[in-house]
């Protein structure tokens, strides 16, 4: 045990850094593009702030056709986007930009589907207050929501996680590239069980994380 | 003044048409606390929408001083809307904000200075009684406290008509008392005209001046509360003042 980790720490606490490094960024650009899109699906229904019926649906088979992409057939098919954004199409901030695109649309109906929960009756309180669409988006619907949001945020990240393991296996780095270099290619399982290991305590970690913060945002449970 | 005028709302679907109100006019004079009853599904919870612009009708007018609001949009219609308050059946408070956060919520959509609205907050919390629970969520409230802050919520902006959706339904005998007091001073005080929709006699009998009595879709009957409570003319006045026995 000892040998081994004297041997492999060092590589596993980089691994597990750039896990994380890829995990926060790419579910920050994710929610900086999915929050809007969340709030326009849910904004533009039949009978809710901004009727659009037929943009709500193309840009609902928009977001569907997005997320049925299989992530490494959508990473790979990306790759010259990538190449354009960051100059390279390997490491890992070239992994944030399909672990990005992605995320995106997923956050975006877990958005959509927080900000589905928020009461109608308030919502219809706060336009009898005269509050204009953005107002109300703003100060009820996002407010509202918040601790199902930090829910939401929290099986995004472990979501987002989980891909960083897969962008690992094409070049980028993390646990994910070293559980495929050591434990797939050269049969070291110690290696395997390793990064499997320190991926279910990050997963674990994250969770109890956002139910701590979520539990004590809702002020509904006091 | 509010004159509503041959008021006509029908919701129709692929499958079917309801008419919800037919025809229905009558006067709100400045300073009344007009009670509109009904049984459940008379219509009088769609001629509260209307009035709020919740929903616009089929056809008829709303007047509120000789203006016509049940056609606005826009801008204009989110600037009349200051003028009236509305409360609400389910009291509809954010729940994840503060009572004095709730209170300070109309007043915070438009550019008002900090301290005015924390100022403005504080008197209306002594209105309605509940100036030592301004830092507790709704979830902490009973019943009767949360329709308190709802009231606060709704006399922010200096409203010259409330509007009362059930307000007293969901609340006990008692708590219900405690409200209509406050209403009725509020009206007393401010001189805000109250509309009040109800099914509990209790209500108009207590503090409506006039009233109006709906039934399916219509109103049948309107007047002095006194004057129809002493000498119902429609039957289901009657009815509802258990003046006829029933058949």
């Amino acid at each position: 045990m000892t040998t081994f980790l004297a041997q492999n720490g060092a590589l596993l606490l980089q691994g597990t850094a750039e896990t994380l490094y890829m995990t926060f960024f790419s579910t920050l650009f994710a929610y900086v593009l999915g929050l809007p899109m969340g709030v326009l699906l849910t904004i533009t229904q039949p009978n809710s702030l901004m009727p659009a019926p037929r943009f709500n649906t193309i840009f609902g088979w928009v977001v569907n056709i997005l997320r049925s992409l299989p992530f490494l057939i959508l990473m790979i098919f990306i790759l010259p986007f990538t190449r354009l954004i960051v100059g390279t199409s390997i490491g890992c901030n070239a992994a944030i930009v399909p672990l990005t695109v992605s995320a995106a649309p997923f956050v975006a109906r877990m958005v959509q589907s927080s900000l589905q929960e928020v009461d109608t009756g308030v919502i219809e309180a706060a336009r009898s207050m005269g509050a204009d669409t953005w107002q109300i988006v703003c100060k009820v619907m996002l407010v509202e929501s918040v601790p199902s949001l930090l829910r939401g945020l929290s099986i995004s990240t472990i979501t987002i996680l989980g891909y960083t393991a897969i962008t690992g296996a094409v070049g980028a780095g993390g646990l994910g590239n070293l559980a495929y270099r050591f434990g797939y290619l050269r049969y070291q399982n110690d290696m395997m069980y390793a990064t499997i290991l320190l991926l279910i305590v990050l997963v674990c970690i994250i969770q109890a994380v956002f139910e701590v913060i979520s539990r004590r945002a809702d002020k509904r449970n006091r | 003044m509010i004159e509503i005028q041959n008021l006509t709302k029908t919701f129709s679907d692929k499958h079917s048409t309801v008419h919800a109100l037919q025809d229905v006019s009558t006067t709100v004079y400045d300073g009344d606390i007009f009670g509109i009853i009904g049984m459940s599904g008379a219509g009088k919870s769609t001629l509260l929408r209307c009035l709020s612009m919740l929903e616009s009708p089929t056809s008829g007018k709303i007047l509120l001083n000789g203006v016509d609001i049940s056609s606005l949009k826009g801008a204009q219609q989110r600037a009349i809307r200051k003028q009236m308050g509305v409360v609400f059946q389910g009291y509809n408070l954010l729940m994840q904000k503060t009572v004095a956060e709730n209170v300070a919520f109309p007043l915070k959509l438009e550019k008002n200075d900090a301290k005015a609205v924390e100022q403005r907050v504080t008197e209306l919390l002594q209105l309605v009684g509940l100036s030592d629970r301004a830092n507790a969520y709704p979830a902490q409230l009973s019943g009767g406290q949360k329709q308190r802050v709802a009231l606060a919520r709704a006399l922010a902006s200096n409203p010259s008509v409330l509007l009362c959706d059930e307000p007293t339904s969901a609340l006990d005998a008692l708590t219900t008392r405690s409200v209509l007091d406050l209403l009725s001073d509020i009206n007393r005080k401010l001189g805000v005209t109250i509309i009040i929709i109800t099914h509990e006699l209790e209500v108009v009998h207590s503090i409506c001046n006039r009233m109006a009595v709906i039934d399916e879709s219509r109103i049948i009957e309107q007047g002095d509360t006194k004057t129809i409570f002493e000498h119902p003319q429609s039957p289901i006045a009657k009815l509802l003042l258990g003046k006829e026995n029933r058949t």
